[in-house]
């Protein structure tokens, strides 16, 4: 293997492994501060507890996301130095932004959100929590408006082979960042919704009696059902930005080879790039013209469209891109399903009368959101190719002079540690659910069928 | 903008003045972390609770200083960067592992089953050890001008060693601040250990610099620029004496004595970074690569790094004071991390 094929692999697991983290602590954050809120108006314990669980987990992928994030700024250096030479002057300043004003901000005031809890006063605290929150959220925004310029370049003038930057307001709300950014936040929400939900399902199927995990699951559930209609919404309109801004992305989404009217919508197909045609195809006639084009007759972008004379393919590989949107969607629906199903049977009956295959489900589910966002992050990205950034640079051009066996063992041990972080991320994770579950808290006492439970206040050990 | 003259000469000097700057205090900062981790399994089970609890509040917000000295070298002399980077690439790769497995260490000693707690400690040193390490093996390859032969090697692992000392040093008089009893008695003795250390590292880049290169040389034996590095070696013979007595002088104090004075040695150890830091500036300005590439020929378009200074103008003060704010809440001697 060549090292641009390792390097690539080697920045996709990367930073496929970084996103699980930063995905779950943006919207955890809020989360927390919405916790911690109900608790200074209420003064319920239930909401309390919650916060003492979650925001241990909140430390946990905090964590996780700072030395994976770490790794990646480096890597911009060692595996991709023509990225920088190239368009280093605009994205110089953005992850420059990112630093001063987010990590900087996450870091500084984490320490008090996480050990300061009786050391500060209450209003210190609860602003620790707000600016840890808002600054995880404000990290998000500057690496999306990079990632959304990669994409879609504005606002910037090629010379000797260098972007210059002309108008950063233009850099920085560039046509795909709107979708992107707010894709990306309700994609994180959902995450921790599903996170949530499911393991406090866990936790009560694990035999917890107390009442915040019940509190919790409503939470998450309601919030999982909330946000995912708007998580489809937006995700159509994302992808008509993609429509007029990278048509070859959306012919490999959706499978379509040539360029014409009435496109069918493919559920199954195994896109085969040598014949350039789908094999096994099972579609709904017209349906992607109709989802793309508002019309049953409208004319879609075809992949042929995007080959040179010679031969030379200008459009990203399909069947990934292809496959991952499909991932994507289909987790997106299963999330529709579970939480306006469950969301409904806890609003009529309460979190006690969801039965055991829901809890199952539901725990299953905890990590649907990673499995969404990392397939429409593939989408995305490997939508992109073969350009690094869209018409500018390609990504051959931007791969570093290092020898492939030296990529090879970096890779290797990035895999092995990956892997072992991420059992034992979700080890502690359960470990941490099992052992709550058996100690203290506040105990139902009484099962109400519809409403709030009367919490009982015991000792804590 | 011409305000201040020809932005092509200042802002590259600006630039490589926040860059230093950032990793002054990461090396300080971070300094006694490592060290701290480096310095773990020297200390009983509840020693150890304690040594994790003066620094868990700070670790993250330290190795911040890293991510701010890496995205400078990266924004405003990008050539550089992705120079430095591709020559140093096996060491960073230790490096990263090594900051991987120290961070996460902190949070699964904590967090995951009890069995396992013995491992992740062992993770937490090795983590802090491979980052030590890998660090001054990085600092030896600089100061020697990226040069790969077998003296350039054996000499960076002479300064892999003392850096590595350095760092213990620095986390040992941490400890003497933020521990008490017996760990705090502990403490003094590896402080006086590790001293000895960052003296070698010292005495071994400074005499290796100036054989390296004529040009430090030049500047540090001819006159009148000489008479510009004297304060330097002066001002470190008297901290290290300072030192050198404190470390011994201290722990025979009463405890009310020794409450008041038991900052003096990481202040002391900071003061001594700093030095080191300065004349290593001195030396090699303007080069960010010794011997091969100057801060002038490989900064950014002034246009993009005139945006960046603005922001950090702006907002470098407003951490410095939230930082502040951080470490007053978490002052005094350390406990045991609770949640609550
Ligand atoms: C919980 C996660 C999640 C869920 C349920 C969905 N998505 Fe998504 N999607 C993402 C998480 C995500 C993401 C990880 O956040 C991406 C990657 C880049 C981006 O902007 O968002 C993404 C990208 C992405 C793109 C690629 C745009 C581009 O870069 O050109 C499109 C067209 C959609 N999504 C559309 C949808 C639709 C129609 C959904 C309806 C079911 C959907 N997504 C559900
Ligand atoms: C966090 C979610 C992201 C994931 C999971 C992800 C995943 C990937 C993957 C799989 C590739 C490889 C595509 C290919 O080579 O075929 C890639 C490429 C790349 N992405 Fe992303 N990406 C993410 C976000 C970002 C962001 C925010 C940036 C920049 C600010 C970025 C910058 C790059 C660069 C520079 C490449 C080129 C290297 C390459 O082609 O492998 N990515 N990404
Ligand atoms: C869509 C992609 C990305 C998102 C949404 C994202 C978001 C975040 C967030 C929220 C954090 C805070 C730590 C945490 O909560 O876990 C973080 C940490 C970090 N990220 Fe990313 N990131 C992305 C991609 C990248 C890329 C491409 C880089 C490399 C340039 C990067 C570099 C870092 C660094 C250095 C940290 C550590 C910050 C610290 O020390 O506090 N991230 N990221």
């Amino acid at each position: 293997m060549d090292a641009l094929l390792l390097s690539r692999i080697q920045f996709g697991a990367n930073i496929s492994f970084h996103i699980l983290f930063p995905t779950i602590t943006i919207a955890l954050g809020w989360l927390l501060l919405f916790f911690k809120l109900r608790f200074n108006a209420t003064g319920d314990t239930r909401w309390m507890d919650a916060y003492r669980f979650w925001v241990k987990v909140f430390a946990l992928s905090f964590g996780l996301g700072v030395v994976s994030g770490v790794t990646m700024s480096f890597q911009f250096g060692t595996n991709w130095p023509g990225f920088m030479e190239t368009v280093g002057n605009i994205a110089g300043p953005l992850l420059a932004y990112e630093i001063l004003t987010a990590f900087f901000l996450e870091a500084g005031f984490l320490g008090i959100m996480l050990f300061g809890f009786s050391r500060v006063p209450g209003w210190l605290h609860t602003s620790a929590t707000f600016l840890v929150a808002f600054g995880t959220t404000l990290s998000a925004f500057w690496i999306i408006v990079l990632n959304s310029w990669m994409h879609t370049p504005a606002g910037f003038e090629m010379r000797d082979g260098v972007a210059h930057a002309t108008d950063w307001l233009a850099i920085v709300f560039n046509p795909s960042l709107p979708y992107r950014l707010s894709h990306t936040l309700l994609a994180s929400g959902l995450t921790v919704a599903f996170l949530v939900a499911g393991v406090s399902a866990l936790r009560l199927l694990m035999g917890d009696r107390t009442a915040a995990p019940r509190l919790a699951l409503k939470v998450g559930v309601y919030m999982g059902a909330a946000l995912i209609p708007l998580q489809i919404f937006m995700g159509d309109l994302h992808g008509l930005n993609t429509l007029e801004h990278q048509p070859q992305k959306i012919a490999a989404m959706e499978g379509n080879w040539e360029t014409r009217a009435n496109v069918p919508l493919v559920l199954f197909a195994l896109p085969d790039e040598a014949a350039r045609e789908n094999r096994y195809e099972l579609s709904i006639p017209n349906m992607a013209s109709i989802i793309l084009k508002h019309d049953a007759t409208g004319v879609v972008p075809g992949l042929n469209d995007f080959v040179a004379e010679d031969g030379t393919r200008l459009h990203p590989p399909v069947a990934p891109v292809f496959w991952s949107f499909r991932v994507m969607i289909g987790t997106g629906v299963a999330m529709l399903v579970a939480s306006f199903a469950a969301g409904f049977v806890i609003w009529r009956r309460g979190v006690d009368a969801l039965p055991r295959f829901a809890l199952v489900g539901l725990a299953a589910m905890s990590v649907s959101g990673w499995v969404a966002t990392l397939a429409g992050w593939y989408t995305t990205e490997i939508g992109r190719q073969p350009w690094l950034v869209t018409g500018v640079l390609s990504t051959k051009q931007a791969v570093a002079d290092v020898p492939a066996p030296m990529v090879a063992g970096s890779l290797a041990l990035y895999f092995a540690i990956y892997a072992a972080l991420l059992a034992a991320y979700i080890g502690a994770i359960i470990h941490m659910a099992r052992k709550t579950s058996k100690a203290d808290g506040v105990v139902m006492v009484a099962e109400p069928t519809r409403g709030v439970a009367l919490p009982l206040a015991i000792p804590a050990e | 903008m011409t305000l201040f003259g020809d932005p092509t000469v200042w802002l590259p000097i600006a630039f490589a003045g926040l860059m230093g700057l950032s990793i002054l205090i990461y090396v300080v900062l971070d300094g006694f972390d490592l060290g701290v981790g480096v310095l773990f399994p020297l200390a009983e089970a509840d020693e150890q609770e304690r040594m994790i609890g003066s620094i868990g509040p700070f670790w993250d917000a330290n190795e911040t200083w890293l991510v701010m000295a890496v995205g400078l070298l990266l924004v405003a002399f990008p050539v550089a960067h992705g120079q430095i980077l591709t020559a140093f690439y096996l060491p960073v790769a230790v490096m990263l592992i090594g900051l991987i497995l120290r961070g996460v260490a902190f949070e699964f000693r904590a967090k995951g089953p009890s069995a396992h707690k013995a491992a992740w400690n062992r993770a937490f040193f090795a983590g802090s050890l491979m980052a030590s390490l890998a660090q001054g093996f990085m600092l030896g390859l600089y100061v020697l001008g990226l040069e790969i032969t077998s003296w350039t090697l054996a000499f960076a692992t002479l300064t892999a060693l003392c850096l590595t000392a350095g760092y213990a040093f620095i986390g040992a008089t941490w400890l003497v601040m933020k521990c008490a009893g017996q760990l705090q008695r502990k403490a003094f003795a590896w402080a006086r250990t590790g001293l000895v250390g960052a003296m070698a590292g010292l005495a071994a880049v400074s005499v290796a610099t100036p054989l390296a290169s004529p040009d430090v040389a030049a500047r540090w034996f001819s006159f009148p620029d000489a008479l510009l590095l004297a304060p330097l070696p002066l001002t470190s013979g008297m901290v290290l004496t300072g030192l050198w007595v404190a470390l011994r002088a201290l722990p025979e104090m009463p405890a009310a004595a020794l409450d008041r004075l038991d900052w003096a040695p990481f202040a002391g150890a900071a003061a001594l970074f700093t030095l080191g830091f300065a004349g290593f500036a001195y030396s090699f300005f303007p080069w960010v690569i010794p011997g091969r590439l100057t801060i002038f020929d490989a900064a950014s378009a002034p246009e993009s790094l005139i945006i960046i200074l603005v922001g950090a103008c702006v907002v470098l003060p407003v951490i410095v004071a939230y930082s502040i704010l951080a470490f007053t809440v978490f002052r005094g001697k350390a406990e045991t991390l609770r949640y609550d």
